[in-house]
C-alpha cells in the first residue's frame, strides 16, 4: 500500500500584528515549523504501513524552505517525499492551493491512500484536503477517528460527523483527514536525520506539471481576493469593577443580577 | 488576477535590503546581484505599497463573469437524521440581511431522506424558497452524491452566495463543491456583508485572530462562506411563513458512491460547552485544584458549565472537549466568567461575541480586559468565593 501524506510548513507562531498607523504587517520571529496537525497524519499512515504492509511519501507546496518539513517526514519513518515551489504558486487561495496540489500528486504516480491533518494553524481552513479529493476524482472522508481496517481493496474508517459518529468503508483510492489528538505522533530518528541523502526532498515545479496553463496557479488561479487587512477591533463597552475584593464581589454580583444573568 | 514584477532597473543592494526586511513572509531574496520573490509570497503587496516602485503589480484581466444571470443567497440546510442543524437557522436570519441589500431571495437547500418536516421548519424561518432534495440515497451523508445534489442545484437556479455552516459536514461538504464550481470558499466567516454589485464581502479572523482579514469572490459565482455555529444571531420564527417547496430530484447514476456507512452510532455522551448559556472559564491563573472545585460549585450555582483555555489541556488538566479558542470550540454564552485568563487572542476568538464577559484577573495589562464588559483586577481565589456566597444567600434565578 502506497500512501501519500500532505504537510505544510507553518510559522512558529501567530504573532503577527497590523501597525496601526502605516499599515504594516509586523512580524516577530519567522521561525517555521511542520503544521502539528500533520503530525497526527503522518503517524497515522507510518502505523499502517508497519501493519499492512507499503510505504508513506509526503507532499508539500510552498517556498524550497519547505524542504525542512519534507525531510522531518523522512526522520519520522517516510520513504521520501516532494516540495511543489514555483513563483508561479505564490498568493493562492484554497482553490490554487488544492489544484497545485493535486497537478503534484498526479506526478507521483499510483497512491492507495492520501492522508491530510485536520487543519493547518496558519490558513485555518480545513477546506485544502476535500478540494483536492475532488480534483483528483476521489471520495473523501473528514474528521477520522481512526483507521480500523484495510482489506479488498476498502479502507474502514470511523469518522466524527456533529451529532453521531460513523464507520465506513470506503473504496481506495481515496483521501481521509484525519482528527487531531488520535494517537501519540512518533519523534523523528535522529539516526535517519544523520544519514539523510539528497534524494529525501525532490523539487517539483510548475515546468513538471501537465497543466501548463498557469492561469490556475497563484494568485492568478484564485478565485477570493483579500481586499485588506486591519486589526481586530477592541470593545468599547467595558466597565472596570474596583475597590476592594468584597465590594468587587458585591458590584459584580448586582450588576449580573440586574442583567437577570443570575 | 495580478502579478508581482520586480524593476530591476532600480534595483540597488542597499534598497534590495531594505525590501527583505519589508517583506512580512521572508520571501524576497537577493543572491548574484539578482532581486527575486519566492513562493514563499502570500501577495499581501506590502512590497508594492512600501518598496519605493521596486515592486509593482501588473492587473491581469480576469474572465469576468456575468453577475446579473446569478441571484438569491442560498443557505445550505445541515441536516442530519432528519434533524437541522441549529446554525442553519442562524444563517437563515443572516441571508435575510443580505438579501434585502440586493432585493435577492432567500434560499435554501435541504439534503436527505424524509425530511419534509425540516422543508416546513425553514420556511418559518424567511427562507423564500427551499429546494428539497429528498431520496433514499440521501438518508446518510456521503460525499458524492451531496457534492451532485449540491451542484445539480447550483446548475438549475445560479444562487448568487451560498452560506454553509462550518459543521464537521459542512466543513467537508462546502470545498468538494466549490472547487467543482471552480469558485471561492472562505472559512469561518465571523462578519458577511452584500455589496450592491451582489459581491459578498466575507470578514474572517487571520493569523490565529490577530489580523481580520476582509475577503471577496469578484470574478466568479457562486460566492461560498462558512460560518461557526453561534456566530451569527438566531432570528424569531414567523407563524405566517409565505415561502414554497420546491421539490427536486437527482438522476439514479448521480447517487453512486464509493463509501459504504456500516453503522452509525450516537457520540459518547459529553457536555458540550458550545450549547451552555452560562461558562465559567479558567485559565493557567485559576488552575489549582482547590480553584477548579470552586469553578465547578459556581458553574453548578449558575446552570453552567466549566471551561478553560488551551495551556490546561496541554496540561492534561481538562479534556481538549472544554478548550474554547481557535483550536478548541467557539462558544456565545449569554454569560462567560473568565477566571485567572491572560485571554491571548486564540482564547478571545473563540469566545467574543458571548453576551456578557466577565474577567477577572491579577494583571490589570491583560488582555482579556479588552474584550472583558465588566473587569475586574483582582485574585480570584478572595473574588469567587464571596460572590458565590452573594448568589447562594440571594437564591438564583
Amino acid at each position: 500500500m502506497k500512501i501519500l501524506v500532505c504537510v505544510k510548513q507553518v510559522p512558529g507562531s501567530n504573532n503577527v500584528e497590523v501597525d496601526p498607523v502605516t499599515g504594516v504587517l509586523k512580524r516577530n520571529g519567522i521561525q517555521s515549523k511542520i503544521n502539528p496537525y500533520d503530525l497526527y497524519s503522518i503517524e497515522t499512515a507510518l502505523s499502517l504501513v508497519e501493519t499492512y504492509g507499503g510505504s508513506v511519501e509526503s507532499i508539500t507546496m510552498g517556498p524550497s524552505q519547505a524542504g525542512a518539513v519534507i525531510k522531518e517526514t523522512v526522520c519520522m519513518g517516510a520513504t521520501h517525499g516532494t516540495v511543489l515551489s514555483d513563483r508561479k504558486f505564490a498568493g493562492a487561495d484554497v482553490l490554487a492551493t488544492a489544484y497545485t496540489l493535486s497537478q503534484g500528486i498526479q506526478k507521483c504516480g499510483t497512491y492507495d491512500l492520501i492522508l491530510c491533518g485536520k487543519q493547518t494553524t496558519d490558513g485555518d481552513t480545513a477546506q485544502v484536503g476535500a478540494e483536492v479529493a475532488e480534483y483528483l476524482g476521489i471520495p473523501n472522508v473528514s474528521n477520522v477517528l481512526s483507521v480500523d481496517d484495510v482489506r479488498d481493496g476498502r479502507v474502514f474508517v470511523t469518522a466524527g460527523l456533529d451529532d453521531k459518529n460513523v464507520k465506513l468503508s470506503v473504496a481506495m483510492p481515496c483521501l481521509l483527514s484525519v482528527d487531531s489528538d488520535i494517537n501519540t505522533p512518533r519523534l523523528p530518528s535522529y539516526r535517519i536525520k544523520k544519514s539523510l541523502g539528497e534524494d529525501a526532498v525532490r523539487f517539483l515545479s510548475f515546468a513538471d506539471f501537465d497543466d501548463q496553463d498557469a492561469t490556475h496557479y497563484g494568485l492568478t488561479g484564485s478565485a477570493t481576493q483579500v481586499e485588506r487587512i486591519f486589526p481586530p477591533e477592541k470593545n468599547d463597552q467595558k466597565h472596570t469593577i474596583s475597590g476592594d475584593p468584597a465590594h468587587q464581589a458585591e458590584e459584580l454580583f448586582g450588576l449580573l443580577r440586574g442583567k437577570k444573568l443570575i | 488576477m495580478g502579478k508581482l514584477v520586480i524593476q530591476h532597473q532600480l534595483v540597488t543592494p542597499e534598497k534590495a535590503e531594505a525590501l527583505i526586511k519589508l517583506c512580512p513572509f521572508n520571501a524576497i531574496s537577493y543572491q548574484g546581484d539578482k532581486l527575486d520573490i519566492s513562493s514563499a509570497c502570500k501577495m499581501c503587496k506590502m512590497c508594492v505599497r512600501k518598496g519605493e516602485g521596486l515592486v509593482t503589480f501588473e492587473e491581469e484581466v480576469a474572465p469576468t463573469v456575468d453577475k446579473s444571470q446569478w441571484t438569491g443567497v442560498c443557505v445550505y440546510a445541515d441536516c442530519s437524521g432528519g434533524k437541522l442543524h441549529r446554525v442553519t437557522y442562524e444563517l437563515c436570519g443572516k441571508a435575510q440581511e443580505l438579501a434585502k441589500v440586493t432585493g435577492h431571495p432567500v434560499y435554501a437547500l435541504l439534503i436527505g431522506y424524509g425530511v419534509e418536516a425540516c422543508a416546513k421548519d425553514l420556511l418559518r424561518y424567511g427562507v423564500d424558497k427551499v429546494f428539497v432534495y429528498d431520496q433514499e440515497e440521501l438518508a446518510e451523508f456521503r460525499i458524492e452524491p451531496y457534492t451532485a445534489a449540491f451542484c445539480d442545484f447550483i446548475e438549475k437556479y445560479k444562487p448568487s452566495s451560498i452560506l454553509v455552516g462550518a459543521t464537521n459536514l459542512g466543513r467537508q461538504l462546502a470545498p468538494r463543491v466549490a472547487a467543482r464550481c471552480r469558485t471561492g470558499l472562505t472559512a469561518d466567516c465571523t462578519v458577511l456583508e452584500m455589496k450592491e454589485n451582489t459581491d459578498l464581502v466575507q470578514i474572517r479572523p487571520a493569523f490565529g485572530g490577530n489580523i481580520m482579514a476582509q475577503i471577496v469572490t469578484p470574478n466568479t459565482r457562486p460566492q461560498f462562506c462558512t460560518a461557526r455555529y453561534k456566530v451569527f444571531s438566531e432570528p424569531t420564527p414567523t407563524d405566517a411563513p409565505t415561502g414554497e417547496i420546491v421539490p427536486m430530484t437527482l438522476a439514479k447514476d448521480a447517487l453512486a458512491s464509493a463509501i459504504e456507512v456500516l453503522e452509525s452510532y450516537a457520540k459518547p455522551k459529553d457536555v458540550d460547552i458550545a450549547e451552555a448559556d452560562v461558562i465559567v472559564a479558567v485559565g493557567r491563573g485559576a488552575s489549582g485544584e482547590a480553584m477548579r472545585q470552586t469553578a465547578k460549585e459556581l458553574a453548578d450555582l449558575l446552570g453552567g458549565v466549566v471551561a478553560c483555555t488551551r495551556p490546561l489541556v496541554e496540561g492534561n488538566i481538562f479534556d481538549a472537549k472544554h478548550q474554547i479558542g481557535l483550536s478548541g470550540r467557539t462558544v456565545k454564552p449569554k454569560l462567560i466568567l473568565c477566571l485567572g485568563i491572560s485571554g491571548a487572542v486564540q482564547f478571545a476568538a473563540g469566545m467574543k461575541s458571548s453576551d456578557c464577559i466577565v474577567a477577572i484577573n491579577t494583571d490589570p495589562a491583560a488582555p482579556i480586559f479588552d474584550v472583558a464588559h465588566y473587569c475586574i483586577v483582582g485574585d480570584v481565589n478572595e473574588i469567587v468565593p464571596m460572590l458565590m456566597k452573594k448568589i447562594k444567600e440571594n437564591g438564583n434565578v
